[in-house]
């Protein structure tokens, strides 16, 4: 049927992938801020500063990799702020997270302006200051092998490094959580931190590191917004990402894997609804494309309910740490 | 979990540490200023005299500070009752639906004031619908109120634009927006008002609106302080332990609390469609729900000081428009900063020059502060 061909083309899942790269990122920031009990609906202005950090430095250096750490910089500055804000003195999580978004957003636009003067957006990137595609070895020789050849030349191959560092960030992300010291103490602290002071660890300093890769991990994914998906930064380019990356986090139920299939789900969604923008779909009519839009939010919005299954947040989620006198 | 810094005579603690963590925020914008090569004091004094150096000017200073002080008293009411509503723009985005259809409906045989009415229970009704959602889903299923109400906030957003490029755009246009209103769907200006005070204007947009916000403010002080529903939220704002052990049903009051806050946050839609636009657009909220969250925090979630801080919000944006015209670096972006830094320093830092304030107040009384102020230092 040619509606299958459609929705389960080769090249809806090539753009799924990319689609989801940043949003794995993102969400596997969160993933790991959650985790340590800081909540942090600040992801999208992480991803915003390290955007256009990154598409600035970028361009001024003429150096992707240079980009890539000053996005870095950038976010983990703002995951600072978040820290000290949450951690040190115990304000409202939420709230530092609302004023990290909006902080993002206007001074990538005003900072643009000034530095730049092209209305708030970057310079379009040369070349050589972006992530371009890398074909995997033996990508057009074994193109031609049925099955596999499509596949690895056409679906696994050709992307940005940023998009293999996010997926291989998911089997890194559940190494650190569930196999090393860090990781457990780190789980530790998002659930009971007075526990984990009990036993002589410091709850600041392991928050503060979380929060630390929170902001590295979201510096990646604003930089492959701005350097590899695009070329160059604009106003608001990352329209909602963060939030669908937490989105993400929770229908993941904070795990890493299911991060990437939740991720790799709402990408999907996203780029069927392009191909399938003004097509009718058998049985059911002509659905808008609105509809795939929000569906990801929908679902994250049932899934909270507990009709799938339960959502349940790392316990100390949201809660600042007061030592006992 | 006991309060950890000692306690301080009223005035600093609702006035000067408030008023403190202002300046700061603004200090901090001023060097954003500063950085992209403009003077503040010049900018800050531009920013006055376009807000408030013309009728017109404070015209449209008030027409900002209609939206925000609707959006503020939303996440006001929310925050008594320890809820977090971050949801007012889509609430007050989808509440442009019950403005818009009686408009439509009504405006070629009803005169304006039957008119607004019918809008004024139409936007509180579906804002109040939207944030039943989360509300329930918070006070029945646990969800954390924060996400459902930013899930609402894009569900809203796809609503909107879906009905804006079908159902609700007239025949034969392109733009996505509804059809202008007849003259039974425009609010009449206020400028007598501006007049009385010896004001010159030609035009504004500043309508009854307004007045109504100013209602809005007097009853929602009256119904958090003066009534039971408004002690129950408090109570359960303050210790939802305590409210328990006292009877109070929490999840009714969880649901009225936000449904109250999404009404709030709806009935801001009037200002902008029947006050000033005459139609129904396209994302016409503009961030106002999300300045509704700095306007609370810097009043204090009181009335009396969200009117002021949806005044100075209005005069930010109104200004902010003006300095454009003369610095061309500073655009309406900077607004977006200055609120980011209103919230963070009034917000999310708001215990963060306690201490000193504390340790200071303890030096100058040492009669009645030392023991406290050991405390605090200690800190």
């Amino acid at each position: 049927m040619e509606f299958f061909g459609l929705i389960f083309g080769l090249n809806v899942f090539d753009s799924m992938l990319r689609v989801s790269a940043p949003l794995l990122l993102a969400c596997l920031a969160g993933l790991y801020s959650e985790r340590s009990g800081v909540f942090d609906i600040g992801l999208e202005g992480k991803m915003l500063a390290g955007a256009f950090a990154g598409a600035s430095a970028g361009y001024v250096s003429g150096s992707a990799w240079i980009g890539l750490l000053a996005a870095i910089a950038a976010s983990v500055f703002l995951a600072l702020v978040h820290g000290f804000a949450s951690i040190t003195h115990r304000g409202n999580q939420i709230v530092s997270g609302v004023a990290i978004n909006f902080i993002a957003a206007g001074s990538g636009v005003i900072l643009g302006q000034a530095w730049f003067r092209q209305g708030g957006r970057t310079p379009s990137l040369p070349n050589e200051a972006r992530f371009n595609a890398i074909d995997l070895p033996f990508a057009t020789a074994i193109s031609d092998v049925p099955f596999i050849g499509p596949i690895y030349s056409g679906l696994i191959s050709g992307h940005s490094i940023l998009v293999y560092f996010a997926f291989a960030m998911v089997p890194i992300t559940w190494w650190i959580l569930f196999r090393t010291r860090f990781g457990l103490r780190l789980r530790a602290v998002g659930e009971n931190p007075a526990a984990v002071d009990t036993a002589g660890i410091s709850v600041i300093w392991l928050r503060y590191r979380a929060v630390i890769i929170c902001g590295a991990l979201c510096g990646v994914a604003g930089a492959y917004l701005s350097m590899a998906q695009n070329a160059g930064f604009v106003k608001d380019m990352s329209a909602g990402r963060g939030f669908i990356a937490l989105a993400a986090l929770i229908f993941a139920k904070w795990r890493p894997l299911n991060a990437m299939f939740a991720c790799l789900l709402f990408g999907y969604l996203d780029a069927v609804a392009i191909v399938l923008q003004g097509k009718e779909i058998p049985f059911v009519g002509h659905v808008p494309v609105q509809v795939f839009q929000a569906l990801p939010y929908v679902l994250t919005v049932i899934l909270l309910a507990g009709f799938i299954g339960k959502a349940i947040p790392p316990k100390a989620g949201g809660v600042p740490y007061v030592k006992e006198r | 979990m006991a309060t950890p810094y000692a306690k301080l005579p009223a005035w600093v603690d609702f006035g000067l540490i408030p008023f403190i963590n202002l300046l700061v925020a603004f200090i901090v914008a001023g060097m954003v200023v500063l950085l992209v090569g403009e003077s503040p004091l010049h900018a800050a004094t531009l920013m006055v005299k376009g807000a408030f150096g013309s009728g017109e000017g404070v015209g449209y200073t008030l027409f900002y500070a209609t939206n925000f002080i609707f959006t503020g008293l939303a996440v006001a009411v929310a925050f008594h009752c320890g809820l977090f509503n971050i949801g007012g723009e889509g609430q007050a985005y989808i509440a442009g639906l019950g403005v818009a259809v009686p408009c439509l409906m009504l405006d070629s045989f009803l005169p304006w004031p039957v008119v607004f009415l019918v809008a004024i229970l139409g936007s509180a009704a579906i804002g109040a619908a939207w944030a039943f959602i989360p509300a329930y889903l918070q006070a029945r299923r646990g969800s954390h109120i924060v996400i459902t109400t930013i899930m609402f906030n894009f569900i809203a957003s796809s609503v909107m634009v879906y009905l804006l490029v079908g159902a609700l755009k007239p025949k034969g246009s392109m733009a996505p927006q509804t059809r202008t209103f007849l003259e039974g769907g425009h609010l009449p200006k206020l400028d007598w008002l501006l007049e009385l005070f010896g004001a010159s204007i030609r035009s504004t947009p500043l309508n009854v609106t307004f007045l109504l916000a100013l209602v809005a403010s007097a009853v929602v002080w009256a119904l958090v302080w003066r009534t039971k529903l408004g002690y129950e939220i408090r109570t359960l704002g303050f210790s939802p332990k305590a409210a328990r052990y006292a009877g109070i049903n929490e999840a009714k009051i969880i649901v009225i609390t936000m449904m109250i806050s999404g009404a709030l946050a709806g009935m801001m839609a009037l200002n902008p469609i029947m006050g000033d636009q005459h139609r129904l657009q396209l994302d016409f909220v503009t961030g106002a729900g999300f300045v509704g969250i700095a306007v609370a925090l810097m009043g204090r979630s009181h009335p009396a000081g969200i009117i002021p801080a949806a005044i100075l919000f209005g005069m930010l944006y109104q200004g902010g428009a003006e300095i454009s015209f003369e610095m061309p670096n500073i655009s309406r972006d900077m607004i977006v900063i200055i609120q980011g830094l209103v919230i963070l320093f009034a917000g999310a830092l708001e215990h963060m020059l306690r201490p000193t304030v504390s340790t200071l107040f303890a030096s100058m009384k040492p009669s009645s502060m030392t023991v406290d102020g050991a405390v605090a230092g200690d800190n």
